[in-house]
């Protein structure tokens, strides 16, 4: 075989290896999207926790108005409406996802803890403002709803 | 030698091997003088996590019916309904009993248990503490849940073949032998024998035994999807305070909170004092670091 058809049929054979793999570990671009979103929705949620749950454990003094900004955030978090992030096919068997399989099989339960989530952080912002004592005790359903939701909808990490 | 004669020989040998790993309840005098204070069994029930097994998905946490499915290599293993009714429960089992299954995993009716319940850790309790635990479990509701058999492969579902899986597998030694402070004492009383913590985060060989050189140092989650992670210093760099802080709140430093299993392991440590959470978080900065 002529040196160069042998080089051009390596080329090709490499090409298509490389390209079967790039299609079996690729998302299409609206998967992605949803994806990298609700991501970084739980981020915003997560900054926003960070004072509030800082202060809970008495490890940074308590400030009235930054707790009320942290929870008025969290309550606005909470009300946006989720219903394209859950594209399918972005369960947790694909690479860098952690959305159980459940979040489609029981959307009526996830349903249910996205509500109480939004209950629990109107209850927050309500009084975050007024005192440590008052948010400390609205602060703890609002950790009770990460917690129930993770414990159900959420894979371990590989 | 007549073939009679090896069959002879054999069954002796299989004899005394059956002889030699029978189950072995605990002693008659093990829990003489000792009286159960259910306020006390409160706390050693929760940071011994008995709730998060034995309630049922959809049940409330505190009535212990049992019915629970837990995925192994194994089989399915369903939780046993341990409330006090006297027929679907253990309402009629002495403390004796009781206390037998919990440290010894031998059952009423004298057969081996299974070591999905892990008295492969709770062997190391305080009897005292076992009797206050009995104690609070007598003041729970009763359920008449009938329970279900647990449905394994062979030669697993054959109960003689526990004896000698406890004769290898079974220990009574600490993993962390010489605790330098009282903390990481009480630490690794928690951590090691009520807490079970090693049962999901140390990875076992091939018989299910756990590694212990390569204690808490992450295993593939039973369900086969990811993995429980490696808690020892060598992958976990959290403060002894994020650690007793996750244990009480289930918040990781970075306000990312605690999901799956170890969500209902949160609902029991956050029961526990601070200085118990502190205790365990200083024994697991005592145990060796193992890298991933």
């Amino acid at each position: 075989m002529p040196t160069r058809l042998k080089y051009g049929m390596t080329a090709a054979v490499v090409l298509s290896i490389a390209s079967a793999a790039f299609a079996a570990g690729h998302l299409t671009q609206e998967q992605q999207r949803a994806m990298d979103t609700r991501q970084a929705h739980m981020t915003l949620l997560a900054f926003n926790i960070g004072p509030l749950g800082g202060m809970a454990q008495d490890k940074i003094p308590y400030d009235a108005e930054v707790a009320a900004t942290a929870a008025a955030n969290l309550a606005a978090l909470a009300t946006i409406d989720q219903a394209g992030y859950w594209v399918e096919g972005t369960d947790a068997s694909i690479e860098g996802s952690r959305a159980k399989a459940e979040i489609w099989t029981d959307s009526t339960g996830f349903a249910a803890e996205q509500e109480k989530l939004l209950t629990a952080t109107a209850a927050l912002a309500a009084v975050a403002g007024d005192g440590l004592d008052q948010m400390k005790a609205a602060f703890g359903p609002v950790g009770g709803t990460c917690g129930s939701c993770h414990e159900a909808y959420r894979a371990p990490r590989n | 030698m007549s073939w009679r004669l090896i069959g002879l020989g054999a069954l002796a040998a299989v004899g005394a091997g059956w002889f030699a790993t029978r189950p072995a309840p605990l002693p008659a005098e093990a829990l003489d003088g000792l009286t159960g204070d259910p306020v006390r069994g409160q706390i050693t029930f929760a940071a011994a996590g008995c709730a998060s097994c034995h309630t049922s998905e959809d049940g409330p946490p505190d009535v212990l019916s049992g019915g629970r499915v837990f995925q192994s290599d194994f089989g399915s293993f369903i939780a046993p309904n341990i409330s006090p009714d006297p027929v679907h429960g253990v309402g009629a089992w002495s403390d004796l009993e009781l206390a037998s299954a919990i440290m010894q995993g031998v059952g009423r009716d004298g057969r081996h248990l299974y070591p999905a319940f892990p008295y492969t850790s709770y062997n190391k309790a305080e009897p005292q503490d076992i009797v206050d635990l009995i104690a609070y479990m007598r003041s729970l509701p009763a359920s008449d849940k009938p329970n279900t058999p647990h449905d394994l492969g062979f030669p697993f579902n054959q109960r003689i073949t526990l004896g000698p899986w406890k004769l290898l597998f079974s220990n009574e030694n600490w993993v962390l032998s010489d605790p330098a402070t009282p903390s990481i004492e009480r630490g690794r009383y928690l951590a090691e024998s009520l807490g079970h913590c090693a049962e999901c985060h140390t990875p076992r060989g091939a018989l299910g035994g756990l590694d212990r050189a390569r204690w808490m140092a992450g295993a593939p989650h039973p369900s086969g999807e990811g993995r429980i992670p490696n808690i020892t210093s060598a992958e976990l760099d959290w403060s002894e305070s994020d650690i007793a802080s996750y244990l009480k709140s289930g918040f990781t430093p970075e306000f990312d909170s605690a999901g799956g299993e170890m969500a209902a392991v949160i609902r029991n440590t956050s029961q526990l004092t601070d200085a118990d959470r502190a205790a365990i978080a200083a024994y697991l900065k005592a145990i060796p670091p193992v890298p991933n």
